[in-house]
């Protein structure tokens, strides 16, 4: 009985406290332990980078070594940028996975009381995830956009054409893809705080990147002239392109910068109903 | 200090908290008790600023929580076992919480060692068992030495000795003046463990009182009487006023008669009496008599024999 009241005395002496309120760069820190602190972190990040590197490595390999039998019309309209790019078609969906289980997870197991509970103002953890989550994604998506596109290149040159950083649209085309990652990713992020579910929110992401596009060949060609541009797998065919052309030729298209800049609306749409609800839903 | 004034909570068509006011004052053990589904966690819920009433207001020493410029340091809660992420460990867990309050990284080894969780601080907590869980739950609510706590059911899952380990706990806080809410649907752990209480059914308040004076104040008294003729003693106590309800042991229990007039009456029937006790309700028996008409799912039906009074301060 002694030793057990010693030790509550202990766990009730005093831990200095600050004057003021607790503050944006504490909750920061609280979501960058929580982050870094769980395996689905390390193995979404990990699929991340071997489905973008290893299906950019396959796409060049494959046309490095097939370049003297493909048809003309295919070598014409080629560019090495792109094509070393592909894997972000896959990188996207684990990345967004994650981005989703950031948000989604804390609802799944019950932690987001406890999140909340130690840090009230609700806005202001989304905006710490978004913060965090954010920065990560972008380094990472970087990061593997160069490391790709270096790869890629170094596959395709001597047997087909490939590009160098300073030629035009290259560069724009490589860190424009990071971005388009990191967006989505982010986006990833609003749909799971409406959602709040980790199936319902991957498949809504899934649905916009994969069956919108599917739904879209489908319909005459006047409305994908007028929608294809505002979906997101054509925006980022258009940014990962030298050209600065989306994917339907023929249809209109944003520009690369534009493109992202809409893309980035969808997201801060998504973030900012996402917050509204949070506010106003119970925890 | 918390304060609620008029809470109401609705779910749809369901009221879950009802015109809900009470205050919880420091320096005792409050037992928040009432029947599962009577809005006790909705009502913790709500102090927490987790959930938000339809109407009414609670706050803790004068702000609404969301007001509190350091939470955790004010306010520590064990609200839901196990509200944790099962692939994290329990210590980034607890820090990842400190964190946001500035806590020191050792204040969090610290609780850890309260709770005794040490040898398993660095392990992922979709391996704990119930009572682990409950006790880290527990050391998230003492990261921030706050002066106002609050636990849901916190002895769910613990052992003898962790339930023994938890009332101590509880008791040693209220003694360092501070405020403990602790909810619970079980009287006889409230009647152990609480000063003061707080009943509610079907999310309105049935009572806010001294444990001494809710035992008192409903217990009804009964007589125990036990004897070889059983039918002519029912129909003489019947014919005297009494009410008489068959134990399943065999005895009577009789009210509206004091035991000397049964003996009484037993003796002009020249009936022959192997018992005859007076008995005092449990605690537990009090509380369900309150709790009756307000249980939301009742269960089958069955006649409990009353517990002596021996029994109501075991």
């Amino acid at each position: 009985m002694t030793t057990l009241n010693a030790t509550i005395a202990e766990a009730v002496r005093p831990v200095s406290g600050p004057s003021g309120h607790y503050r944006f760069t504490g909750v920061l820190r609280s979501e960058w332990t929580k982050l870094r602190s769980v395996r689905s972190t390390t193995w979404s990040l990990f699929a991340t980078i071997i489905l973008t590197v290893g299906i950019g490595v396959l796409a060049t390999a494959t046309v490095a070594a097939h370049w003297q039998h493909l048809g003309p019309d295919f070598r014409l309209t080629f560019d090495p940028v792109r094509q070393s790019l592909t894997g972000l078609l896959f990188g996207q969906l684990s990345l967004g996975v994650l981005g989703v289980l950031v948000v989604s997870a804390e609802y799944g197991t019950g932690t987001i009381r406890a999140t909340l509970a130690a840090a009230p103002k609700r806005t202001q953890v989304l905006a710490a995830k978004v913060a965090v989550f954010g920065a990560v994604a972008l380094v990472i998506s970087e990061l593997l956009m160069f490391a790709t596109f270096f790869i890629g290149q170094l596959i395709l040159s001597g047997s087909a054409p490939d590009a160098t950083v300073g030629q035009p649209g290259v560069l724009r085309a490589v860190v424009g893809g990071g971005i388009y990652l990191t967006i989505l990713a982010l986006l990833a992020m609003g749909l799971a705080s409406i959602i709040r579910h980790t199936a319902g929110a991957i498949s809504a992401f899934v649905f916009l990147l994969l069956i919108v596009p599917l739904v879209l060949q489908a319909l005459p060609s006047s409305i994908v002239n007028a929608v294809g541009k505002y979906v997101p797998a054509n925006i980022g065919a258009t940014v990962t392109s030298t050209s600065g052309v989306g994917s339907f030729e023929g249809h209109n298209s944003f520009s690369p910068w534009e493109g992202l800049v809409v893309l980035a609306i969808y997201a801060l749409v998504a973030l900012v109903l996402g917050g509204w609800l949070m506010v106003r839903r119970d925890a | 200090m918390i304060e609620a004034r008029s809470l109401t909570k609705r779910y749809g068509e369901t009221v879950a908290v009802d015109d809900l006011s009470f205050d919880v004052c420091p320096g005792q053990v409050t037992g928040f008790l009432g029947p599962n589904g009577s809005g006790k966690s909705t009502t913790m819920r709500m102090i927490m600023g987790l959930d938000s009433p339809n109407s009414g207001r609670v706050t803790i020493n004068g702000r609404r929580y969301h007001d509190l410029p350091w939470p955790l340091r004010e306010v520590g809660a064990l609200l839901e076992a196990k509200s944790i992420h099962p692939g994290r460990t329990a210590f980034n867990h607890l820090l990842a919480l400190a964190q946001t309050n500035d806590i020191s990284p050792s204040r969090v080894e610290e609780v850890i060692e309260i709770v005794g969780l040490t040898s398993v601080a660095h392990k992922r907590a979709g391996k704990f068992s119930l009572g682990m869980g409950q006790r880290l739950g527990i050391a998230a609510a003492l990261l921030g030495d706050p002066g106002v706590l609050l636990f849901d059911e916190p002895v769910n899952g613990l052992d003898p000795e962790g339930i023994r380990w938890v009332r101590t706990l509880l008791q040693s806080l209220a003694a360092e003046d501070r405020t403990v809410l602790v909810s619970s649907h079980l009287m006889s752990e409230m009647a152990l463990t609480a000063e003061h209480l707080v009943v509610i059914g079907r999310g309105k308040l049935i009572a806010d009182t001294s444990v001494t004076s809710f035992i008192a104040g409903s217990t009804h008294q009964f007589v125990r009487v036990r004897t070889p003729e059983t039918d002519a003693l029912t129909s003489a106590l019947l014919g005297a006023g009494a009410a008489v309800v068959p134990g399943v042991d065999g005895s009577l229990s009789v009210t509206g008669l004091a035991a000397a007039d049964i003996g009484d009456l037993a003796a002009r029937h020249s009936v022959t009496l192997h018992e005859l006790a007076t008995q005092c309700g449990s605690l537990e028996e009090a509380f369900m008599e309150l709790t009756a008409e307000s249980v939301e799912f009742h269960g089958e039906a069955t006649m409990h024999p009353a517990k002596t009074t021996a029994g109501a301060a075991r």
